[in-house]
């Protein structure tokens, strides 16, 4: 049944008819219909079910604020889930599906969730389902999570394109109705640059639907004049459906820019964040009415009055033929007039107030309409619409209540400032008696980097509440931020009247005394089904912090973040406290105002420009030779090279042998290489790592390890001496920024007077391992340099030209076998892998991964850190103790390894650990000992740091931590795996393979 | 998001160009102190609610080191200055006293 009026609809084209579907129902609507007027155009009231009952619930209002109407809008990899169906504009072919709501909209199963309301009060999540233990897990987690389920997360990746903006303004204003033209306006003729944000597709905001005059004008009129003078404005921007998100520090603010979700398809960006940096802001982000508590108040059918009149007004929709307004203010008798203008019924309007007789309600009167003082609704009827209402005293208990047909209702309790902007960096709020709101107090502004206030409020956001007041409030808004910025600004407003109102009626329970059959059909939080007796009873149940209160009883936590329900939920929890509201306060407001896309958030940071890819000069060469990848840091490293038909534990085993056996070839450009320069790099290496660097001989490379003030090893590496004030020292691949950044904070912030300088050369070059028995005669083959044991020892190094390229060598082995690490520059690095592999060819020489690095440092007994230390482990752990110079004064983290605790003989030590049958410990695997903790669970003695398959000894290797390892040897100790079987290893040395180190050393 | 300004290359640093170091003008103590002296250096950080001199590098930007002094509450900057000092210079002291006469200096 179509419910479009005959005439009005000031937003709507009438001449462009749009199709949509909704729950599989094609329907019609306009150009300039939002969803939400376009389902009720459609005659469709009932648009969800609430989260926890599974209520029927229909659309409550018109804007952000709309606790009900969220649809999953679109399909495939264009669906979106928890869409507001009143943010929604309308485009032909949308496609929109209810959420909660199963099997269908009008019958759903899970409504049994009503009838059991009373087993679910406030904090049932807490209360119950707790025992026993196993239902929890099979029979109430899966129903609870069935039967909340909102939104369905979309199954495909998003389609759509994102960006981000960056604008730096002298002035940014949000909010586009009449206060934040009337600021934009006045900050642009001062010269200011200027960005005005509006979160609809349309500029004014609420005055034209409400009938103001202007300048003597009509609203809409003045609307337009002031757009034009705006757009003429070279230092003014203006965007629409751009929604203020958020804002931050200094000035900082979040803009959601909504540029494409109207014009699906048309190849613009969905959405655009635009991230400002402002000298000031001003919010006219204007008020949102508030609900009335009633029992019933939640039914389809019942709407708030503003929202009424804005789909008269705007749509020429009809949300009732027959509407009971309800009010404690002179506000909705606006709707009441608008209802009749539009030709439909309105029989009675429930006035809370004793008297009602200022202009607007008069002039009701004098047209007809029957207004009740001093009464209030007892109970709604109807379950999936509204039938009628039972009519009482505002002041009783309920009783037996006098019956009026209806098909809807309009309810106005009142007007609350939206201050969410002006709250997220700190401002503060004050209670206002009069009108029954907290609005900002601009005392307490939030405040920039030099202590001055950085953000103002511009009409009904500062509590202004008439349309004169409004504009006179924004103009001087406007005009304050303009000089805060450095221009020079008269705050000359456009001139209109405060239309005459009479006091409101804060009423929070209708009726007063309302008995508990009622207070628990009133709902507050109509997304989350938080009602009046929820609050009451969390407060009986000794809540009494507003935070603590939300959490428990979820008011105000759903995806409209309380809008509608903060305050009432609040007036509810002060009164049931014996408080009052401005003592009981606020919860935090915190951005974004509404929720904004992920994909906004993203922007064009997806895919391959997420994060940028750190590449070798080896990498394409990798890629073309079947390279299995391991992401390490930003870099990309080869794990292994799969042969056709070949797994990776194959292949990682078929390098492995042929490393130990022959010849092996190692891309190790990531490695970290960190120049350390000038008079006293031997002393700084000094302070930084545990050994002594000052006495490296130039020529000679040492193994040295860095540990923190708190004693425990951060990085490990081979030191080379370059000359006599020169170090080369090389970190772990994920470590070269880190260390940089740690050696850099020590000379500049501790000992700043030491001659140092330290360079990150990590990618000027290219770092080649050449493994292997082999490894000698491949060098030797290409020629050019002497690299004989007695030319180059172990662990020295040379520098020189092979086969024509510059190179630097060092005879460092981290794999147990004859090894030559190749420094070369970065350029030449694929020529000289070519080289190599060319060469190498009659000795099978074979590329390998990290995890034959791995198993070949693990066979040897080598830590790595971050397998065998997690940040609290200290060198002496890992038997290491013969790295730690004894002769220092002092080095980082040398007075944190003298504290008891590091001292202690019950630290973990680090050991070898082989299976009993041969097989691989699982990683991380706890070896369990006597007794059990406090908690019921077996004591651990020690656990797995390294665990792989050597593929040399043919069997299951491991290195582990465990309580008084070392002098355990050979003793048999239990690992629990987490299905909970037992495998039984040997404590054993944890140098698995040649442990007299005569392979490296050739 | 913060804007400092570096003061060795006198750019106006988004907080996104800076990496933060935690409190400013710790005392390094090492070999040779007591356990308590130790485990102040180590762990006992202020955190007013006010006035805090705190540690930045400019990460993204000239690398290096500076301090600032801000207001924890109010946002407020009084100054950055270099690293190379173990007190606050003496105008960003007086900076911070111009605005905040009751402030008590650094404890």
């Amino acid at each position: 049944m179509s419910m479009r009026l005959e005439q009005g609809g000031r937003l709507i084209n009438r001449e462009k008819p749009l199709g949509f579907v909704f729950d599989s129902n094609r329907l019609k609507g306009f150009e300039g219909d939002t969803l939400a007027s376009a389902l009720l155009g459609a005659g469709k009231m009932l648009v969800n079910r609430s989260y926890k009952y599974h209520r029927p619930r229909g659309i409550v209002a018109s804007g952000p604020e709309e606790p009900n109407a969220l649809v999953g809008l679109g399909q495939g990899a264009w669906f979106e889930p928890d869409q507001r169906a009143t943010t929604t504009e309308l485009f032909d072919g949308l496609t929109a599906m209810p959420q909660n709501a199963w099997p269908s909209l009008g019958f759903d199963v899970m409504a049994v969730n009503g009838w059991m309301s009373k087993f679910m009060p406030a904090g049932f999540y807490y209360k119950t389902f707790i025992w026993p233990r196993a239902f929890w897990k099979h029979v109430y987690e899966p129903v609870i999570r069935e039967a909340a389920a909102s939104g369905r997360p979309p199954q495909e990746p998003d389609a759509d394109k994102y960006e981000h903006f960056y604008a730096f303004v002298d002035v940014l204003v949000v909010g586009g109705g009449i206060a934040g033209l009337q600021a934009a306006l006045t900050a642009g003729k001062s010269g200011a640059r200027v960005l005005l944000m509006e979160q609809t597709a349309h500029w004014g905001g609420r005055a034209p639907v409400d009938g103001a005059e202007i300048d003597g004008k009509p609203a809409d009129d003045w609307i337009a004049e002031t757009l034009a003078a705006l757009e003429a404005m070279e230092n003014v921007t203006l965007r629409n459906r751009t929604m203020g998100a958020g804002v931050f520090d200094h000035g900082y603010a979040l803009g959601y820019e909504r540029v494409a979700d109207h014009t699906p398809g048309d190849g613009r960006v969905r959405h655009r964040l635009w991230r400002i940096r402002a000298k000031q802001i001003v919010t006219a982000t204007g008020a949102i009415e508030r609900p009335l508590s009633f029992a019933g108040n939640d039914v389809p059918g019942v709407m708030l009055a503003s929202a009424m009149r804005d789909y008269v007004v705007n749509y020429g929709v009809a949300p009732g033929r027959k509407v009971v307004v309800v009010t404690n203010n002179d506000d909705a008798y606006r709707t009441v007039l608008a209802l009749i203008d539009a030709g439909l019924e309105v029989p009675v309007v429930v006035d809370a107030r004793e008297r009602s007789d200022g202009p607007l309600a008069s002039e009701a009167m004098r047209r007809g309409v029957a207004v009740e003082c001093g009464a209030a609704i007892m109970k709604v009827k109807g379950k999936k619409r509204v039938e009628g209402v039972m009519l009482c005293r505002g002041n009783g208990t309920g009783g037996a209540g006098a019956p009026v047909e209806c098909d809807a209702v309009a309810m106005s309790g009142g007007w609350s400032p939206v201050v969410h902007l002006w709250s997220h960096c700190g401002g503060k709020l004050k209670w206002s008696e009069e009108n029954a709101h907290f609005y900002p107090d601009p005392s307490r502004a939030p405040t920039g980097a030099q202590g001055e206030a950085f953000v103002r409020t511009a009409g009904i956001a500062s509590g202004a509440m008439g349309t004169g007041s409004v504009l006179k409030d924004a103009a001087a808004a406007g005009a304050a931020a303009s000089r805060s910025a450095g221009f020079k600004a008269r705050a000359a407003a456009a001139k209109a009247a405060d239309a005459e109102e009479w006091p409101m009626k804060p009423v929070w329970v209708m009726p007063e005394q309302a008995l508990p059959e009622l207070r628990s059909k009133m709902f507050l939080d109509f997304q989350n089904d938080v009602k009046v007796a929820d609050i009451q009873l969390a407060v009986q149940e000794g809540y009494e912090s507003v935070e603590l209160t939300k959490r428990y009883t979820t008011l105000g936590m759903a995806n409209d973040q309380g809008k509608l329900s903060n305050i009432n939920g609040l007036a509810i929890l002060a009164d049931s406290l014996g408080a009052e509201i401005p003592q009981v306060g606020t919860t935090t407001f915190r951005p974004p105002y509404q929720p904004i896309s992920f994909g906004s958030i993203a922007g064009e940071a997806r895919g391959e420009i997420f994060q940028p890819l750190r590449r070798t000069p080896m990498h394409d060469w990798h890629e073309h030779n079947g390279v299995a990848w391991e992401p390490v840091g930003h870099w990309r490293r080869p794990y292994c090279y799969p042969k056709p038909g070949e797994d990776h534990e194959a292949a990682v085993a078929r390098e492995v042998l042929a490393t130990r056996n022959s010849l092996g070839l190692l891309d190790a450009s990531t490695l970290g290489k960190l120049v350390v320069k000038g008079p006293d790099a031997g002393r700084f290496l000094d302070m930084l790592y545990t050994n002594k660097m000052s006495t490296l001989k130039p020529g000679k490379c040492r193994y040295g390890l860095m540990c923190n003030e708190n004693g425990f090893l951060s990085d490990d590496g081979v030191v080379a001496r370059l000359d006599e004030d020169t170090f080369l020292c090389h970190t772990t691949s994920g470590g070269a920024d880190r260390i940089h950044g740690w050696m850099e904070d020590w000379l500049q912030c501790e000992w700043w007077d030491w001659k140092v300088y330290v360079a990150n050369v990590t990618e000027q070059w290219g770092q080649i391992a050449v493994v292997g028995p082999n490894a000698r005669k491949l060098l030797e083959k290409l020629g050019g340099m002497d690299v004989s044991k007695e030319a180059l020892p172990f662990m020295g190094w040379v520098e020189g030209e092979l086969d024509g390229i510059t190179v630097r060598i060092f005879r460092i082995s981290f794999s147990g076998e004859l090894s030559y690490e190749l420094a070369v520059p970065a350029g030449e690095a694929m020529a000289l892998w070519s080289k190599l592999l060319v060469a190498g060819r009659e000795w099978s020489i074979t590329p390998y991964g990290t995890e034959a690095l791995h198993i070949m440092r693990a066979e040897k007994g080598f830590i790595m850190i971050g397998d065998e230390t997690d940040g609290t482990v200290i060198p002496q752990d890992l038997g290491l103790g013969w790295a730690i110079s004894k002769k220092k004064d002092d080095y980082l983290g040398k007075r944190a390894q003298e504290r008891s605790h590091m001292v202690s003989p019950d630290r973990w030590k680090l050991v070898g650990l082989e299976t009993l049958d041969g097989s691989v410990l699982p990683d991380g695997a706890y070896a369990v000992g006597k007794g059990v903790n406090g908690n019921g669970q077996r004591n651990t003695i020690g656990r797995v740091t390294s665990t792989y398959m050597s593929p040399t000894l043919g069997k299951g290797i491991a290195m582990g931590l465990v309580h008084h390892g070392p002098d355990r040897m050979g003793e048999v100790i239990k690992f629990v795996a987490t299905d909970e079987s037992v495998i039984e290893a040997k404590i054993v040395s944890p140098v698995f393979y040649d442990p007299d180190g005569e392979k490296q050393d050739v | 998001m913060l804007i400092l300004q570096c003061p060795y290359c006198g750019i106006q640093c988004d907080e996104t160009e800076l990496a933060p170091g935690g409190e400013a003008h710790l005392k390094r103590y090492g070999p040779g102190s007591t356990d308590e002296e130790f485990e102040a250096y180590l762990f006992e950080r202020k955190n007013p609610l006010g006035v805090h001199f705190e540690r930045w590098r400019h990460a993204n930007g000239c690398g290096k080191w500076f301090l600032a002094a801000r207001s924890t509450t109010t946002l407020e900057v009084f100054g950055t200055y270099k690293a190379q000092t173990t007190e606050p210079p003496a105008e960003i002291v007086a900076a911070i006293k111009a605005k905040l006469p009751d402030w008590e200096g650094r404890q």
